[in-house]
C-alpha cells in the first residue's frame, strides 16, 4: 500500500471560490441528502482543481460541509493517490510506468523527466513542472503515455516516445498549446489502417429503422 | 480457418471514435432503437433473454450477467434498488471501457436503463476511475442529452422513472473490486467488505445493489434487439458472444478491437494488431487477460483460444481480455516484478497477507531480476505467493499471487540461469535485439 502524509507547510485557511461552489452544488444533487458523504471525493477534487493541491484547511472545510469527522476525510485524501498533498508545478506530468507502458518504453520517458525536471514529486526550479510515476492509467493500447494536469484540465497524451515527449515538454515550457491524445497519426486506439468498422451500412441509418424484437410471442407467430 | 467477426455483427460500431458519439449519431447507429418495446416485454423476459444469451460478465470474473440480475430481490421493500456500473477500469492492459464511454456512451446509458428496469432500480451510479476525466465529461454530456430527449429522467418516454448519476474515484485500483467501489461511492476509503452479505442484499447505502462492468451493461440493448441466439452464435459453448480485446505491448499495431469469443490468440494478434514485433517466432510470452492472470509462454500461445475455459485450462484466465504481448527482447522477470510493484502500490492495506505479501514478493522479484538471489528462494517465493492467495478478503491477493506463480511455472529456468550467472560473475540478462520489420 502507498503511505501518504499531508505536507508540513499548510495555509491558514481555505475557501471555495464561486466556480467551485457551483460545481459542488452540481455534485451534491447526485446523492440522497442523508448520504452526502458520497460527494467527498468529488469535493476534494474540486478543491484540488482550485488550488492545485489538497491542503489541510480544505479537508476540514469539506468535512464540515458533509458533516463527516475530520479523520474520515483525511483518510480519503491520503488513501486516493490522485490527491496532491503538497503543491505541484504549473504542469503536473504523470507518467504511467506499469508493465504495458514499460514494455513500450515508459522508462525512456521517466529518464527524460529525471533529466529535465529532477526528482519525482518535487517542483522544478522554474516552477513549471512536477513529475510523478503513476500506475496503469488504462490507455495501454496507446502506450507509453502520460496524463498532463494543468490549468487547461486533465488530458491524456499518448503514443509517445522520448523524442516527442521532449518536444512536448519544450512546448509546455514555452507556453505553447499542445496536442492532446495520441501523438501518432491515430485517432484513438484503432489499429492504424484497419479495415474493421468500415462497413457503410453501419452508419447509413439502416440500424435506426424500426425493429421487430426477436423471441417475443409476436415475432414467433409472425415467423412461424 | 477461423471465422472472423464481421462488421455487421459488431456491437460497438464507434469503438474507434470516427463517428459522432452524441445522441443523433448513436441513434443513427441503432442505439435507443426499440428500447421501449424491450421494456414492454417485462422484467422476466429481459432476464431470461440475458441468461439465454450466455453473456458472462466482462469485468474479469466472467459471472453470468443474467443470473446476477436475477439475484436481486423480486419485490422492492423499504430499501430502494440500485444499479452501479463499474467503470473503474484499472487492470493493467485494459483500456476497453474507456472507448465505450467516450465513443459510444449511449449504448451504456441505454443498457443502464434496461438493466435497472429489470432489477426495479430507479437510480444508477456509474463509477469512473478518477483519471478518466475526458471520459467522465463525455458521459456527463451523453447523460444530459438523454435527459433532454426524455429517454431517462423522472418522466420519460420509456415509462420507468430512472436517473443516471456519474461518479468518480481518485486513483485506487482496488475500487474496481465491487464492494470497495461501493465503500468509495459512500465516501470512504476503498477497502473491500466481507461477503456475505452480498451487494444484492446489502450494497450501496445498505440497499440491494447490482454491480456490473461497463461492457456487460453496454451490450444488453443490442443483445435484446438482435436476439439471445444471435449473441450466443459466436464463440464456444459457455464462452459465447463478442468481446472487446485490448492488445498492448510488443505488437506492431496495439489496439482495441471487438472480436468473437474463442478466437485463437495468434489469429487475434496477427489479424488486428499487426502481429508480434519481429514476427510470431519472436514471441516470448503473452499475458492474456490483464496483469492479474498468469502469463503464457509461446508454445501455449501458438494455438490457445481466447476464452474463459481455454485459458483456465492453462491455469491462466480471460480476465478482462487485455492481451499484453512480450517479445524475446523482454526481461520477463522484470516485467512481472513491475506487476508485483503495482500490486504492492495498490493493496488497500486491510489484510495482512496482501499488505505485507505484495511488498515482499516485489522485493524478492526485483532481486531475482538482477540474479541477486538463491535457488531456494524460488520455492520460498512460490510458498509465500500461495499463502497470499486465497487468504484475503478480496481477490487482490490472488491477483498479486497469480502472475508470480505463472512466472515460476513457465520461466523457472530463466530465473535459475540468472542466479547462476550472477554467482559466476557473468552478465545476468542480455536483451535480444528485435529483428527489424
Amino acid at each position: 500500500m502507498s503511505v501518504r502524509r499531508l505536507a508540513k507547510d499548510q495555509p491558514e485557511s481555505f475557501a471555495f471560490n464561486k466556480k467551485s461552489e457551483d460545481e459542488i452544488k452540481f455534485w451534491l444533487a447526485k446523492y440522497p441528502e442523508e448520504k452526502k458523504a458520497s460527494a467527498v471525493i468529488p469535493m476534494l477534487w474540486i478543491a484540488q482543481k482550485q488550488e492545485g493541491w489538497v491542503c489541510e484547511p480544505a479537508i476540514r472545510e469539506i468535512a464540515d460541509r458533509l458533516e463527516m469527522p475530520y479523520i474520515r476525510v483525511y483518510e480519503v485524501a491520503t488513501f486516493y493517490t490522485m490527491f496532491n498533498l503538497a503543491p505541484v508545478g504549473e504542469h503536473l506530468i504523470q507518467v504511467c510506468g506499469t508493465t504495458p507502458c514499460m514494455l513500450r518504453g515508459s522508462d525512456e520517458l521517466i529518464s527524460v523527466c529525471k533529466n529535465r525536471i529532477g526528482k519525482q514529486h518535487e517542483i522544478s526550479e522554474d516552477g513549471k513542472f512536477t513529475w510523478v510515476e503513476v500506475e496503469c492509467m488504462g490507455a495501454c493500447a496507446n502506450a507509453p503515455m502520460i496524463q498532463l494536469a494543468n490549468k487547461d484540465g486533465d488530458h491524456y497524451i499518448e503514443d509517445l516516445d522520448a523524442e516527442s515527449f521532449e518536444k512536448l515538454l519544450d512546448d509546455l515550457a514555452a507556453g505553447k498549446k499542445v496536442k492532446y491524445g495520441p501523438q501518432s497519426e491515430r485517432n484513438a486506439s484503432e489499429p492504424h489502417g484497419t479495415k474493421v468498422l468500415t462497413d457503410e451500412s453501419l452508419y447509413d441509418g439502416s440500424r435506426a429503422k424500426p425493429v421487430t424484437l426477436p423471441n417475443t410471442g409476436k415475432s414467433e407467430k409472425a415467423e412461424g | 480457418m477461423t471465422q472472423l467477426l464481421q462488421d455487421k455483427d459488431r456491437i460497438f460500431t464507434n469503438l474507434f471514435g470516427h463517428h459522432d458519439p452524441g445522441l443523433d449519431g448513436a441513434k443513427q447507429r441503432g442505439a435507443w432503437n426499440g428500447t421501449k418495446e424491450i421494456l414492454e416485454q417485462g422484467r422476466d423476459w429481459i432476464i431470461d433473454q440475458m441468461k439465454a444469451s450466455g453473456l458472462r460478465g466482462r469485468g474479469g470474473a466472467g459471472f453470468p450477467t443474467g443470473l446476477k440480475w436475477s439475484f436481486m430481490p423480486k419485490e422492492v421493500g423499504a430499501r430502494p434498488h440500485y444499479l452501479v456500473v463499474n467503470a473503474d477500469e484499472s487492470e493493467p492492459g485494459t483500456c476497453k471501457d474507456r472507448e465505450i464511454m467516450r465513443h459510444d456512451p449511449h449504448l451504456l446509458i441505454e443498457g443502464c436503463l434496461i438493466a435497472s428496469f429489470s432489477m426495479q432500480a430507479h437510480a444508477c451510479y456509474i463509477y469512473l476511475r478518477g483519471e478518466y476525466v475526458t471520459e467522465r465529461l463525455a458521459m456527463e454530456k451523453a447523460v444530459k442529452e438523454a435527459y433532454e430527449a426524455k429517454l431517462i429522467g423522472e418522466k420519460n418516454v420509456h415509462g420507468w422513472p430512472f436517473h443516471v448519476y456519474i461518479h468518480h474515484g481518485a486513483g485506487a485500483y482496488i475500487c474496481g473490486e465491487e464492494t470497495a467501489l461501493l465503500e468509495s461511492l459512500e465516501g470512504k476509503k476503498g477497502q473491500p467488505r466481507l461477503k456475505p452479505p452480498f451487494p444484492a442484499n446489502a450494497g450501496l447505502y445498505g440497499c440491494p445493489t447490482t454491480v456490473n462492468n461497463v461492457e456487460s451493461i453496454a451490450v444488453a440493448g443490442t443483445i435484446l434487439r438482435r436476439g439471445a441466439q444471435w449473441f450466443a452464435s459466436f464463440g464456444r459453448e459457455r464462452n459465447v458472444g463478442t468481446k472487446i480485446f485490448s492488445i498492448s505491448g510488443h505488437v506492431n499495431k496495439p489496439c482495441n478491437v471487438e472480436e468473437a469469443m474463442s478466437i485463437p490468440m495468434k489469429t487475434l494478434i496477427e489479424t488486428h494488431a499487426g502481429g508480434v514485433r519481429g514476427g510470431w517466432d519472436n514471441l516470448k510470452a503473452v499475458i492474456p487477460g490483464g496483469s492479474s492472470v498468469s502469463l503464457l509462454p509461446k508454445d501455449i500461445c501458438d494455438d490457445v483460444l481466447m476464452d474463459f475455459d481455454a485459458l483456465q485450462a492453462h491455469k491462466s484466465g480471460l480476465g478482462t481480455a487485455a492481451v499484453i504481448v512480450m517479445d524475446k527482447s523482454t526481461d520477463v522477470v522484470k516485467a512481472i516484478a513491475r506487476i508485483s510493484y503495482f500490486y504492492r502500490h495498490e493493496s488497500c492495506g486491510q489484510c495482512t497477507p496482501c499488505r505485507e505479501g505484495t511488498g515482499w514478493m516485489w522485493r524478492v522479484l526485483e532481486r531475482m531480476a538482477r540474479g541477486e538471489s538463491s535457488i531456494e528462494e524460488i520455492d520460498m517465493l512460490l510458498d509465500v505467493a500461495g499463502q497470499v492467495e486465497g487468504h484475503t478478503i478480496c481477490a487482490l491477493g490472488d491477483a498479486a499471487a497469480w502472475p508470480v506463480q505463472g512466472l515460476i511455472r513457465h520461466f523457472r529456468g530463466e530465473i535459475e540461469e540468472r542466479i547462476n550467472n550472477y554467482r559466476a560473475g557473468k552478465p545476468v540478462f542480455v536483451s535480444q535485439t528485435v529483428a527489424a520489420e
